[in-house]
Formats: structure tokens, C-alpha cells, sequence
């Protein structure tokens, strides 16, 4: 790996990245072979892929690690533009390469909120110009994400935006989300939502049960996101929308998609990496770091995640990254913000689950590469001849701890400070170019 | 939850709770109260901990010990002269975010008994209501060198957080919703003082419970001291998973009070009526308002309590407050006890440079 040069990482140049363990969860693959690249794209794969049979071609020798797609993480918040303070576009994407992660979404709650062509135009040039990754925004389905008027769905389409969403509240008003599905189906716009009913989650900071009455916290109850999501199904059995639940937290959730599913209503729903590993305990004594929306729940209901995970019921995993300072974490609880910085952990954090046993490997990859890819059309995601050279070289097995300090976020509020963790990213190439490797810049 | 570490079991702890007792039986004689001496004997194994954040992780010798410490104070605060010098040359700030003027009268009255200089900081005069957020407000006055720090602060953990940025000594005196250590505490010295014990009493503890840290402490304190402790209010003002926090739970107040030695009365917010959680004040007071008939559903020598202030009409009738088996009154002079010996105990901890 160190052989790749400066000059190297031209993607005008070949690179063969032989003697690798090729898993794509798309196409059922897991072999030993290699992976040809040219000109940005997947030029060719397979067990022929070797050195000495790929020409002139720079080589890599990935030494018997798992070479992946890489991840494409549906739901990132970055603080540009607005909050720069907190995030910008090039720190996010440093931290996502760092991370394994070649595609990033980024959500529309900024400042100004991006339901506007030009805030969709300002965030692909800004993502050119400075971005190591893809990114593609998600635009706001209502205007100024106020939950009344719908946004320019059409134009914000073409424009590039990949889904549409409310921001971190859920619409509650059914006959907007109604025309919101219904309008958006016409472009094959993805809707990307939330499960939060407002009013049941109003002063909740913590999920609710014993655990909050201990510390006198007000609970948000699970059926706060139930109560959403039989309703989203319902106007998406009414309208034929494209219809993704951002999150889901908790086992009734997972039970109502598994019964959407069956009943053969296309809805695919995602959870967070947080969901997957912590619970309402890690809260402590009033960790704000652990404090997220929607609130982490109970072991149970973690232990239903993981199921729906390995099952695949749950399709997408994301980091649901989003940055925070201290001057919103330092805080009492209920008044701290919400939410926990992840795209630098997500690949390390999913592991867990594959060394646990619970998910075995191709189930997780597919849920962090192939399926958000075919929800947001990106073309990325797998391992194919044409495919975009997004790729990821992972070790599985070194253990590490991560230090906060020494993550490539401009924020630090981890959950998994001092957290054990065992594999990462060792070279990350996005678009055929290397834009991550372990052995030039060790950590996190 | 950030105490230190546990109370002295077994053996050892043991020989030290007699020590304890016999010491307390035996000053309890005096007019003039060796309180310094007692406070030496009692402490360092008894009360090992920094900081009072709650009840929380208190053992039964722990607060056994500072009721008996409190039971000292309180006849000192009956003498003529009430002025002690173990925290002579302290520096005590009692840090208010949410108004109470008697918690607070109570901390500064308890403070200058033992010799402290007491020093009142209200929000309405500070920088907080200029945006300094909490820990700024802590660091800026650990600057001023205090020794000791009560805070009572709307939002639960507040006061643990401030805790973790300061030098000093931090007290809880009130943190949302979470808890009030030293309401308990004097609830609990209280009712030892009329029933002589805490442990087989049948406490019921009435009203707002989801909103009252009264109640969480209350819960907590007399669950580690054997009382059988029951919940009653409406199931809205009742938290989830409340009865997994070891009390009875009960939506009717015939039948919560029914044998009942303690009757514990909560103030009813006027919002909980906005919020939609209760109808009116005239329904609440049907069915949950202290009055002689549903008082006579407890024992005849129950005694009836109310951490103040009081909604008269509204959680209580107001005879009932007035009536010869309300504590009420005692309940606010065993609050200056109870907090000149939570002082005392905390203080034997400072540095003593």
C-alpha cells in the first residue's frame, strides 16, 4: 500500500488492487481476487485480476484484506453553510474518508435551509471544490423545512438533489405529506422522513421509562415514531410513493415495516449506528454526548435492530453524523443538543456486529454500500465492471480505541469515546483517486 | 452517580453506627451541644462522600448519620446562642437559577449558624440571563474561591454537571425534576422525630409525582431506610416505569391512604392545568385534595406533611394544614438542621490548607 506515490493517485493512471478478498453484497460476491481501475471507474474484477497479468497497471497488493465498495452514508449534517463553526463540507468528507465512506448525503437543515436550486448548486460546487468524497445533498420537502408550503421538488430533482426530507421533525400535518409523496412520485424523488410525532415528543429528552424517572428527565414514547410511521405507510399505500423512514428505533417499528413489507408496500427504512450499539443506559449520569433524536431506546429494543439488520428488514445503516460544539453539548441534558458526530467510527462501530456474530459480513456491507446506493440512484455500491471506483480497503481484525481528539470532525462529540473497537478503513479511493491511507496518516 | 465511594458494611460499619448512636444518646442529654465533636467522631467513616448531588448512592448508615447529626443541630438552633464556628473563615454561595426563598433563607440561615459568610447570587441580578451558559457561570465563581456551593437549577443534572467544573463543595438544593436530597433528609427527621423509626411505616407520598423531585428523593430515601413507600396521583402525573422504583402505586386516594402512619402532600402546579394533565383545580381537589375524609382513610396518629409551598384548596384543605397532626411548621425547622448538618459533614472534607 505505501507504494501508491503522490503522482500515483492520479485517476488517469491504472491501479490493479490485487490478492484481496472481494465482498459485494449486490452480486452475492466473496472471493479472493482483484479489482481493476481506470479513469474513475471499475474496469474489471475478479480472480484473473492479478499481479502480473493487469499490464502496466500500479499495484496494489491488498495482502488478503476485504476490499468493499465503499460506504455511502444517507444521512450526514455538516454546518456549511450556516455552521461552519461546527462542520464544513471538507471536514465532513476528510472525516468520511478516514471513515471508509466515499458517498456522503447531506441533510437540508442548514442555514439557509437548502430548498432552493441555488442552495443545491452552492453545495455540489462547494463539495467539488473542496469535498475528498461525493456528495449529494437532500433537499428540504417543504420550504424552509417549516412543514406547510411544499418545496420546488421538480427542480431541486434535476438540480441534483438526491431525496427529500424534513429536516429532524417529522411533518405532521398529513395532507402536506400526502402531496409531498404523491408530487415527489412523479419525479421518482426519494422522501427521506423522520418519525417524531411532534407533540407526543414535545418536551421528551430521553426515551421514556424507568430510566428517565430516575433522572427526571421527560420521555419521548416509542409510539411517538409508531404512530408516524403507520401513518407515513398509509399515505404511501394511498399515493405509491417512494417512501424511506430516515430511523427507526425501536422493536414495534421494525415489526410495522416487516408487516408493510410483507403486504407488499415498497418502504425501506434505515437506523442509526448508535441505535445498533448503545442504549438509554449509557446515558448515565447525564451524558449529553448519548442524547440523539430519535432517543436511544432500551437493550430490547437495540437487540430488535440488530435483528432487523441481519434479517434485512432494516436496509441502510448511517451514521446520522452531526456535528456539535460545546457550547451545545456542554450543558445541563434537557437543554443540550441533540446528536453525535459518527462518519469517522460508522465502518469500526458496524464491525461490532459482525464480531459479535450477529450480522454476518455481507449483510452489514450491503446495508453501508449497496442498499442506500440503490435507494438514491448513485450508481455506487458495488463491485461491477462500469461502476464507480469507489472503493474501500478494510482490515477487519486490529483492535484500537478511538481518541476523540484525534477524529477528523471539527466537532468531538463521540459517543464512543475510549470506545474498544476492533478493524477500519486502511485505504479509502474515491473515483479512482486514493483519498485516504491509513499508513501515510494513522488514526483516528 | 458521582458519589464516592460506598458506606462501611459489615462488622466494621457496624461497630461505627453504635458508636454512632450511643454518642448521639448521650449528647442528647446536654443543654449546650458538643456539635464539633460529634461532627469529628461521626464523619469520616459515615459521610465519605464530596459532594450531597442526591440521595442517590447514599447507603442507610450514611443518612442515618446525618439525621443524627441533624438532630444535634436542631437543638442547637433552639439555644439562645445558635452560632458555631466549624465553618469560620468558609465562603458559602448559594447559586439560585430558579427562585425559592425559603430552601434558600434556610441554606443561608444554616451557613451563618455554623460561622460560614454567606453569600445569596440570583439569577435575575447575574450574567446568566446574558447568555453565560451554566458551566461558565461555575468556573467564574470556583474563581472566587468558594468553599461551599448550593445550587438548585431547573434542569435535572444541572447541578452534577457543575459539580464536575468546580473545586469546591456542591449541594444539591433542587435539580428539575430529578432530586432534592435535603427536603428528604428533613421529611425523614421529621418523622423519626414523631415515630421514633422510619423502617415499616407506611408512607404515601400524593400529587404531582412526575414533575416532583421532592418525590424522587423522598422515594429513594426512605426505600433505603425499610418504610413502605406508596405513589398516589392521577396516572398523568405519574412517570413511566414508576413502579419499578420500589413503591405502590395508587390512582385513588381512598385507597392509597388507607393505614397510612405518613401522609406526604405535593404542590400542584397552575401549568400542569395548561398542559391538559388535570381538568381544573376544583376536580383535582375532589379527587386528590387532602381533606378530613380522605384523611381518615389513614391511621388516626398519621401525620400530614408538605414540603411547601402550599396550594391551600388545592392540593390540601386548609384546615387539615392547620390540623394538630400537620408537621408542616417542623418540617421547615428541621430544614435548617438538616442543612447545618449537611454543611458540617461536607466541610470535614474540605482541604485544610
Amino acid at each position: 500500500m505505501q507504494a501508491l506515490t503522490q503522482d500515483q493517485r492520479s485517476p488517469s493512471r491504472a491501479t490493479a488492487f490485487v490478492n484481496a478478498r472481494l465482498i459485494d453484497s449486490s452480486s452475492r460476491l466473496d472471493q479472493t481476487g482483484g479489482v481493476l481501475i481506470a479513469d474513475g471507474l471499475i474496469a474489471d474484477l475478479g480472480p484473473h485480476i492479478a499481479s502480473g497479468a493487469v499490464g502496466d497497471a500500479e499495484i496494489v497488493d491488498c495482502g488478503g484484506r476485504v476490499l468493499a465498495p465503499g460506504l455511502v452514508d444517507m444521512m450526514v449534517f455538516t454546518g456549511e453553510p450556516g455552521h461552519e463553526h461546527r462542520e464544513t463540507l471538507a471536514t465532513a468528507s476528510r472525516a468520511a474518508a478516514a471513515g471508509g465512506v466515499t458517498t456522503i448525503v447531506c441533510m437540508p437543515n442548514t442555514d439557509p435551509v437548502i430548498d432552493d436550486v441555488a442552495l443545491v448548486d452552492f453545495i455540489l460546487r462547494r463539495a467539488r471544490d473542496t469535498a475528498l468524497v461525493h456528495v449529494h445533498p437532500m433537499a428540504a420537502m417543504t420550504k424552509g423545512l417549516l412543514g406547510e408550503e411544499m418545496s420546488e421538488i421538480g427542480l431541486l430533482h434535476e438540480a441534483g438533489a438526491v431525496a427529500f426530507a424534513n429536516g429532524k421533525a417529522s411533518l405532521a400535518n398529513a395532507k402536506v405529506m400526502r402531496n409531498v409523496l404523491a408530487y415527489a412520485k412523479d419525479f421518482g424523488a426519494l422522501i427521506v422522513h423522520h418519525l417524531e410525532d411532534p407533540t407526543l415528543a414535545q418536551d421528551g429528552v430521553m426515551n421514556e421509562g424507568e430510566v428517565a424517572t430516575r433522572l427526571g428527565l421527560r420521555g419521548v414514547p416509542a409510539a411517538a415514531e409508531t404512530i408516524m410511521l403507520e401513518r407515513d405507510i398509509r399515505l404511501v399505500e394511498l399515493t405509491g410513493g417512494r417512501y424511506h423512514a430516515g430511523q427507526i428505533s425501536c422493536r414495534t417499528s421494525l415489526d410495522i415495516v416487516r408487516a408493510a413489507k410483507q403486504r407488499g408496500i415498497p418502504v425501506t427504512c434505515g437506523v442509526s449506528i448508535n441505535h445498533l450499539t448503545l442504549n438509554e443506559n449509557d446515558i448515565g449520569p447525564y451524558r449529553t454526548f448519548f442524547k440523539i433524536r430519535p432517543p436511544l431506546r432500551s437493550e430490547d429494543d437495540r437487540r430488535a435492530m440488530v435483528e432487523g439488520v441481519a434479517s434485512g428488514d432494516i436496509d441502510v445503516i448511517v451514521s446520522v453524523h452531526d456535528p456539535r460544539g460545546a457550547e451545545g453539548k456542554r450543558r445541563p441534558f434537557a437543554e443540550a443538543a441533540d446528536g453525535a458526530i459518527g462518519l469517522e467510527t460508522l465502518l469500526a462501530v458496524a464491525l461490532r456486529l459482525y464480531h459479535n456474530g450477529d450480522v454476518e459480513l455481507g449483510r452489514l456491507l450491503q446495508a453501508l454500500t449497496a442498499n442506500p446506493a440503490r435507494l438514491l440512484g448513485t450508481g455506487s455500491g458495488r463491485l461491477a465492471k462500469g461502476a464507480p471506483a469507489d472503493l474501500v480497503l478494510i482490515d477487519l481484525e486490529t483492535p484500537w480505541v478511538v481518541e476523540p481528539e484525534r477524529l477528523r470532525s471539527k466537532s468531538k462529540n463521540t459517543p464512543f469515546d475510549a470506545a474498544r473497537l476492533q478493524g477500519r478503513a486502511l485505504l479509502t479511493v474515491v473515483a479512482g483517486r486514493l483519498v485516504y491511507n491509513y499508513a501515510d496518516s494513522p488514526g483516528p | 452517580m458521582g458519589h464516592g465511594h460506598q458506606a462501611p458494611k459489615g462488622a466494621l460499619g457496624q461497630a461505627y453506627l453504635n458508636c454512632a448512636a450511643t454518642l448521639a444518646a448521650s449528647c442528647g442529654e446536654a443543654y449546650t451541644v458538643p456539635l464539633m465533636s460529634i461532627a469529628a467522631e461521626a464523619s469520616d467513616l459515615s459521610f465519605p462522600h464530596r459532594h450531597l448531588l442526591g440521595i442517590e448512592g447514599l447507603s442507610r448508615a450514611e443518612i442515618t448519620a446525618l439525621l443524627d447529626l441533624s438532630e444535634q443541630a436542631a437543638k442547637l438552633s433552639r439555644q439562645i446562642d445558635k452560632k458555631r464556628d466549624d465553618l469560620r473563615g468558609r465562603t458559602l454561595i448559594n447559586l439560585f437559577f430558579e427562585a425559592s426563598t425559603r430552601t434558600q433563607s434556610s441554606f443561608e440561615l444554616a451557613g451563618k449558624r455554623l460561622g460560614a459568610d454567606v453569600m445569596n447570587m440570583s439569577v435575575g441580578t447575574s450574567s446568566v440571563q446574558k447568555g453565560e451558559t451554566l458551566i461558565d457561570t461555575a468556573v467564574t465563581l470556583n474563581a472566587m474561591r468558594p468553599d461551599l456551593l448550593v445550587v438548585r437549577h431547573h434542569a435535572a443534572g444541572a447541578v452534577e454537571l457543575l459539580s464536575q467544573k468546580v473545586d469546591c463543595s456542591v449541594i444539591n438544593a433542587g435539580d428539575g425534576s430529578h432530586e432534592h436530597p435535603t427536603q428528604a433528609l428533613l421529611d425523614a427527621l421529621t418523622i423519626r422525630r414523631h415515630k421514633a423509626r422510619i423502617e415499616g411505616l407506611i408512607v404515601a407520598i400524593c400529587g404531582d409525582i412526575q414533575h416532583s423531585r421532592v418525590a424522587r428523593s423522598n422515594i429513594l430515601l426512605l426505600n433505603a431506610l425499610g418504610a413502605r413507600v406508596r405513589v398516589v396521583a392521577p396516572s398523568t402525573l405519574l412517570p413511566s416505569g414508576i413502579g419499578r422504583l420500589g413503591v405502590e402505586v395508587y390512582t385513588s386516594m381512598r385507597e392509597g391512604l388507607a393505614d397510612a402512619d405518613i401522609v406526604m402532600m405535593l404542590r400542584l402546579q397552575r401549568e400542569r392545568m395548561t398542559s391538559s394533565l388535570v381538568p381544573s383545580t376544583r376536580e383535582y381537589f375532589h379527587f386528590f385534595g387532602l381533606d378530613y375524609d380522605k384523611l381518615a382513610r389513614a391511621k388516626p396518629d398519621a401525620l400530614v406533611m408538605h414540603p411547601g409551598p402550599m396550594n391551600r384548596g388545592v392540593e390540601i384543605d386548609s384546615n387539615v394544614a392547620d390540623d394538630a397532626r400537620s408537621v408542616i411548621r417542623e418540617q421547615v425547622e428541621m430544614g435548617v438542621a438538616v442543612r447545618m448538618a449537611v454543611l458540617q459533614a461536607l466541610a470535614r472534607h474540605l482541604p485544610n490548607r
